[in-house]
């Protein structure tokens, strides 16, 4: 037995695999440090400061926590559009995991013509730009078919109080939209409905469940991972929509004059910070709510 | 003994309401009316869109025409077609989604390979960091990214996309290192541990046996990377405006660049911006993507099952 050596040939095995590892993914960590993380602290650093961009250079002024102060206690329109964005994203996160999830459960019954709703269900992903989602909107294509422009729902909305009213017009004028953000859902949702073991269900069936008891035993604690998934993939989409209120503000103010790019860096740390808030919130209520499922 | 009467009865029950093997036919029926229902809703702002685009000026005013134009009007998409300077952004929109989509599909599958096949320090750390690229808002960057490219003279440059796509910063790349990973990951080692054997070195493994075995994922990350390119304008604003124009862009400023064709106080009634050319635009805006959806629609709706992205 010579173990030391023994010893020694593993440690080169292990790191001469190493090695051929980071040579794999060097690429990605040298753009990471300069497309991404040297931007971010840059971005950070601004939002310290009042900007100023000539011709020649770029000149800062250190103006401390000013911006964000500015941001939340000051600017008017930034809290209330934040505010709407969160109220937005918190009503279409539901909407979007239960129609996806409703769709991909009748995609995986069998019957005819089934790829040809999928194909519908799915088109939407490869046609949503924000151009083309702004000129619908503007001509009033993406509300639900008849009913946003009625006179008796415009009546009820002008009845309800105010922080009521935005989020159920929203719901209304943009109710195709929201359902258009879950073609991806439904088909990852799809594809792990169609990894669940078909046994289970027979055994159940023996066992005397119905189909109704089988869904909510079977299917949807099979689906927590996948919903939780979901969840994310739509916040973050929802959140990265160039069509969103409150990136089109934060460029807005970018070029604006009483703006500029320390004022605008500053909104986009607080916008990031929420956005990771709500991640956060989602991702504890899904993984509470499957942990009371499980037991 | 059973009669026949009770047979015939359920079967005519089966039939209706479903037994073991089929639905039935309420179920059936009550399945098609609902999910063309869904469908028809889904699909409402297309359908507007593609029979409003087809309006003539007189069509738009009268009340009485809502579904069904009285004559198939080309006029609108003669316009749009020119406010879009539709062959030039048509050929630059498409440039501009191809090549960063194939540069970051070739760099996703080696970031991919390493993560799947070899054990390093750090591969967490890494797998954080690719998912905070995902998380992390466009704008927390981009200022100065793009300062960076005007100092260097590359805002406008069809550069300014590929260079980030050329070091795995590309538009959503952690989802495509995802589906990379997820792929080699399934890749029996037995065939690498073979190849080892016959001499094979790391970079000819990779060339010779896993990349073959990829080429769903190389399909899927193409196509969903170029639709995305397609219709990122964030960023394309940014960094393109003043050079290279893609169709998205041109849209996103259409009312502007039609009244500089056509002016507002000089042009008749009938030559000025109505909504029907604006859709005509639109629609002449994501038609290119509607060729590539309907052509390639079976690796878009079965991308999630080939590429094993959901696995666990």
């Amino acid at each position: 037995m010579n173990l030391p050596r023994f010893f020694r040939n593993e440690m080169r095995h292990s790191t001469r695999e190493a090695l051929y590892g980071y040579g794999f993914v060097f690429i990605w960590v040298i753009g990471f440090a300069v497309f991404t993380l040297a931007p971010l602290a840059q971005t950070f650093y601004y939002s310290l400061n009042q900007v100023t961009v000539s011709a020649t250079e770029i000149h800062l002024d250190s103006v401390k926590w000013a911006n964000y102060t500015r941001a939340l206690f000051t600017d008017p329109n930034f809290i209330e559009l934040l505010v709407g964005y969160i109220i937005q994203t918190l009503i279409s996160v539901p909407i979007i995991i239960i129609f996806s999830m409703v769709i991909a459960l009748f995609l995986n019954l069998g019957f005819k013509f089934k790829g040809l709703f999928r194909t519908i269900f799915f088109l939407p992903v490869v046609i949503t730009s924000g151009p083309v989602i702004a000129e619908l909107t503007s001509q009033g294509a993406t509300s639900a078919p008849g009913i946003a422009q009625s006179a008796a729902v415009t009546e009820f909305l002008m009845q309800l109080p105010r922080y009521l009213r935005n989020p159920v017009e929203y719901l209304l004028t943009s109710f195709i939209l929201i359902l258009w953000f879950s073609g991806v859902q439904i088909l990852i949702y799809l594809a792990s409905l169609q990894k669940i073991d078909k046994n289970i269900y027979e055994a159940a069936a023996i066992d005397g469940a119905s189909p109704w008891e089988a869904f909510w035993k079977i299917t949807l604690p099979s689906l927590s991972t996948t919903t939780l998934i979901n969840a994310i993939y739509t916040i973050i989409t929802l959140s990265h929509f160039s069509e969103n209120k409150v990136i089109k503000y934060v460029s807005g103010q970018t070029y604006a004059v009483d703006g500029g790019i320390g004022y605008a860096s500053a909104m986009s740390f607080i916008y990031f910070s929420v956005l990771v808030a709500l991640l956060a919130i989602v991702y504890l209520f899904i993984t509470m709510q499957s942990k009371k499922d499980a037991e | 003994m059973r009669s026949l009467k009770t047979l015939n009865l359920d079967a005519a029950k089966g039939f209706l309401f479903g037994s073991r093997s089929s639905y039935g036919l309420i179920f059936s029926l009550l399945l098609y009316l609902l999910l063309i229902a869904i469908g028809f809703v889904y699909l409402y702002p297309l359908l507007f869109m593609l029979v409003t685009s087809l309006k003539s000026p007189s069509d738009l005013l009268n009340p009485m025409v809502q579904w069904v134009p009285t004559e198939l009007y080309t006029g609108n998409y003669e316009k749009a077609y020119l406010v879009l300077d539709y062959p030039n952004t048509l050929v630059s929109s498409i440039l501009i989604s191809v090549v960063p989509s194939l540069i970051q599909a070739i760099v996703c599958s080696l970031v991919g390979y390493g993560l799947a096949r070899y054990r390093f320090w750090g591969k967490n750390l890494l797998f954080m960091l690719i998912l905070a690229t995902f998380i992390i808002p466009a704008q927390n960057t981009v200022i100065p990214q793009m300062l960076t490219y005007k100092q260097f003279g590359l805002l406008g440059s069809s550069l300014s996309l590929i260079l980030p796509a050329l070091v795995g910063q590309g538009y959503k790349s952690a989802i495509f290192i995802l589906i990379f990973y997820q792929t080699f990951l399934s890749l029996p080692k037995v065939l690498e541990e073979a190849a080892r054997l016959d001499g094979a070195s790391d970079l000819k493994i990779f060339t010779s046996i896993a990349l073959p075995s990829a080429a769903p994922a190389f399909i899927v990350s193409i196509i969903f990377s170029i639709v995305w390119y397609w219709n990122e304008t964030y960023l394309t604003i940014i960094f393109l405006e003043g050079g290279v124009q893609t169709l998205p862009m041109q849209l996103a400023k259409f009312t502007q660049a039609y009244e500089n064709m056509y002016p507002p106080g000089v042009v008749n009634i009938f030559d000025r911006l109505n909504e029907a050319i604006k859709l005509s635009g639109t629609f002449l805006n994501i038609l290119p993507l509607l060729l590539m959806y309907f052509v390639l629609q079976k690796w878009f709706v079965e991308s999630i099952e080939r590429t094993g992205i959901t696995g666990e």
